[in-house]
């Protein structure tokens, strides 16, 4: 039987790892929904409606499972942390607080954007699906604002055990709050972009010539490439930051035990916590120093800076960090082929080849996504609030949490495999009597 | 607002609002999978369309209050909330599956997939989560007041097991009276939600049902209140205003059956509104100024002043927001529909709503 801790980390990784997938889709698939729409009524298209539409059907399953379990986390928070929420709850409670109205807003618009296809005039059915894209990735800033804040805490001191001088609105825009919110909004376009490009891009494997999917591949890929050539950059800010900030879960992510000057960057490898070292390991002097620091003879810190019971879990951090830097080059690579062949043909690529590494980018957008996250939060251990307090001082006493762990384990996997049949019946398939001709409806529907 | 006092009791006030808001919208939503689940008869399916059709698409927008009164609970009230969440771990965990489960089904059954079977079973799971979520959150009130559950004033820890605070009579009391409480929100909200006279007349049988219901676990809970939740009783039979109180409660539920059996559904439904809002209203009175009796008061777990106020502004500003957007929300939905459903009759365009042919509205 694993520890207390290990269970309660284990079941919030869980909660948390589901729900960041409905969460990325609540921010992103609303800006995809926006684009078809318009489209739509600037061109009269009537494929555009019927693929706004799908995208909007999409959403709203996306966005009632991203809901439920959102709540769940809002609860989890005190059910498995009842003693960081008791110290840590007035001082990040002004980003969750935001959050509630954002995701208030959301959910009314969504409700207007889904129901009232035929009652609103078209231009402010369009207003109301930008004003569900404006509150979603609002209220998504201001979540990563919160957890920015476990990372780079700001806002209040410690005296005697407890949080006094309180300054929410310091601790909420604490030094992390814009980079790993961008880090975090751009994520969400690359992945969901990716991912539905990748859907339409199968489709087309099968049925080059359908409109449908030809048009949301289109939209779905500018999205994906743009905000994938992005990434790089915020990444590469938020590493510096880390390098200054949290030197050792950039140890942790290179798997740097020993303090040097000129050191490495690590691509692969395998970290030894035990004998301290790091084998198998491809070595680029001195591009460590350079990338965290600008400079090639930088001092990096390691992890023997600190006893091992104070170190992050560097196995998890290095492999899921190699992971996601794996992945987010194969995205960039891909962007930059796709916009360069835009540039020069003034169309998307829809070669076999390419539809297929499209394929393989939906996929590994979610692998990075996943992975970058968990680089955050178990780089951030021992420590659910860097340097102020232990993860393990935070856990709920309540015994037998394996049961709960279970319970949500096996209620998630079910939703996750109908949501997955949902989406792809409503949103995804061929439908058969699909208009096959391009545009001229004049918006006759029904 | 200088008085920090003052800004914890009116956040305090904001989150009974909050609660209360919850309980007429998103309550209302539960009840109706009870509604759901008690339909039988030649009317059942239409009965049972007409519960989906009326949740559809707001019923997201109701369940956010629920995360404001636990957002502002955590950050104006944060040993309160740890307590609970410690003390409370499983109905609480109890509540939280049937949220998911509730709405994971209503949206998986609104956007099923062709097959009938698929969609029954998915409304099944519907109405059985719709009963439990209430069920479990009154367990959990009941709890907060029956004074079981203890403060270490040192530690801040809690002092107790995490079964007995809540396995008592006392608080399934409140939840039974809690889930009866939802129902009838529903019956009368559905009320209107509808034409068909048959339909009505079974709304209404249900409806007179559940309402003696209600006053029979609203007397069931208060007779057990003397030994289970000795704070709760006191408050309701002794205080100043208690007596005043009852004769308000006792006349508007006596009021609420009689518009009812009368058929003045525009007077049942206001006056069914104001039996809950009297419930919730003595329930927080007979409670004020503890928040977990008998140990955490509003004054001695409150955030510090500058937090509270700060969580005030956003409040103020937010509301600004969301009125509107909200007022929208109805007016396109409920006070339109009639003129809706009227042009839909006349043949003109309807059903693009998700998805076309199966659509629920």
């Amino acid at each position: 039987m694993p520890d207390h801790l290990l269970i309660a980390r284990l079941e919030m990784a869980s909660l948390l790892g589901f729900h960041i997938l409905f969460a990325v889709a609540g921010m992103a698939m609303p800006l995809l929904m926006a684009i078809a729409e318009h489209r739509w009524i600037r061109t009269n298209d009537r494929v555009y409606r019927d693929l706004a539409e799908r995208w909007a059907r999409g959403t709203g399953i996306l966005f009632a499972v991203g809901a439920v379990s959102g709540t769940v986390l809002s609860f989890a928070l005190g059910l498995l942390w009842p003693n960081f929420m008791r110290h840590a709850g007035p001082v990040i409670g002004m980003p969750f607080s935001l959050e509630g109205f954002a995701f208030f807003l959301e959910a009314i618009f969504l409700g207007i954007y889904l129901y009232g296809w035929d009652r609103l005039r078209p231009r402010l059915h369009w207003l109301c699906g930008v004003a569900v894209l404006g509150s979603g990735t609002l209220s998504g800033i201001f979540v990563v604002c919160a957890n920015a804040w476990m990372n780079m805490p700001a806002g209040f001191r410690v005296e005697a055990g407890q949080f006094v001088d309180i300054d929410p609105w310091a601790a909420m825009w604490n030094p992390g709050w814009l980079l790993y919110s961008l880090h975090m909004v751009v994520a969400a376009f690359v992945t969901i972009g990716f991912a539905v490009a990748a859907i339409h891009a199968w489709m087309l494997l099968r049925h080059p010539l359908h409109p449908l999917h030809q048009r949301a591949y289109g939209i779905a890929l500018g999205v994906a490439l743009l905000s994938g050539l992005l990434q790089p950059l915020t990444g590469d800010w938020l590493a510096k930051q880390t390098a200054e900030r949290q030197p050792m879960k950039l140890a942790a992510m290179e798997a740097q035990w020993d303090t040097t000057v000129r050191a490495p960057l690590r691509i692969g490898g395998w970290p030894d916590a035990a004998r301290e070292t790091t084998c198998c390991a491809i070595e680029l002097p001195g591009m460590l120093s350079w990338l965290a620091y600008g400079e090639r003879q930088a001092v990096v810190q390691g992890l023997r800076e600190l006893p091992p019971e104070d170190r992050p879990p560097v196995v998890v951090v290095h492999l899921a960090f190699q992971l996601m830097i794996a992945m987010g080059t194969l995205l960039v690579l891909t962007a930059v082929i796709g916009l360069a062949y835009r540039g020069l043909r003034k169309a998307w690529p829809r070669a076999p080849w390419f539809l297929r590494l499209v394929i393989g980018c939906g996929v590994a957008g979610f692998v990075a996504l996943e992975a970058g996250w968990t680089v955050t939060e178990v780089g951030r251990q021992p420590w659910i609030i860097y340097r102020i307090m232990r993860t393990a001082d935070a856990v709920t006493p309540v015994p037998h949490l394996w049961s709960s762990f279970l319970l949500f384990l096996v209620l998630y996997a079910l939703l996750g495999v109908i949501v997955l049949r949902l989406l792809q019946y409503h949103v995804f398939r061929t439908v058969d009597g699909m208009p096959q001709h391009g545009a001229g409806l004049g918006g006759a529907h029904g | 607002m200088a008085d920090p006092g003052t800004a914890a009791v009116v956040v305090a006030l904001i989150i009974v609002v909050a609660l209360t808001v919850y309980l007429l919208t998103g309550g209302a939503d539960f009840g109706g999978g009870a509604v759901w689940l008690v339909a039988r008869g030649p009317h059942a399916a239409a009965l049972r369309e007409l519960v989906l059709k009326a949740i559809g698409p707001i019923w997201e927008a109701h369940h956010v209050w629920l995360i404001v009164v636990v957002v502002l609970l955590f950050v104006c009230f944060p040993l309160v909330f740890a307590t609970l969440t410690t003390a409370l771990h499983i109905p609480l965990t109890l509540v939280l599956i049937g949220i998911v489960l509730r709405g994971a089904a209503f949206v998986f059954r609104a956007y099923g997939l062709p097959r009938a079977e698929f969609r029954q079973r998915w409304e099944v799971i519907f109405a059985v989560a719709s009963l439990m979520t209430p069920l479990m959150l009154g367990v959990t009130l009941g709890a907060v007041t029956s004074g079981r559950i203890r403060v270490d004033p040192v530690t801040g820890g809690v002092v107790a097991d995490y079964v007995t605070t809540w396995w008592q009579p006392f608080p399934w009391a409140v939840g039974l009276l809690l889930v009866g409480l939802c129902m009838y929100l529903a019956v009368v909200y559905l009320l209107h939600e509808t034409a068909e006279p048959a339909l009505r007349e079974v709304l209404r049988r249900i409806g007179v049902v559940v309402g003696i219901d209600v006053g029979l676990f609203a007397w069931l809970a208060a007779y057990l209140a003397a030994d289970g939740a000795p704070q709760l009783y006191h408050g309701l039979m002794h205080a100043r205003w208690s007596l005043g109180f009852q004769f308000v409660t006792g006349g508007v539920a006596v009021g609420a059956l009689v518009a009812l059996w009368q058929r003045r559904y525009a007077v049942a439904r206001v006056v069914v509104v104001a039996q809950a809002v009297c419930m919730v209203g003595g329930w927080a009175a007979s409670q004020f100024p503890w928040l977990i009796v008998p140990d955490l008061t509003i004054a001695n777990s409150a955030a510090p002043a500058n937090v509270l106020q700060s969580v005030l502004w956003v409040l103020g500003g937010g509301a600004v927001l969301l009125g509107p957007a909200f007022g929208y929300l109805y007016y396109l939905f409920k006070w339109q529909r009639e003129q809706y459903d009227g042009r839909t009759r006349e043949g003109g365009r309807a059903g693009a709503a998700p998805p076309p042919s199966r659509s629920i509205l």
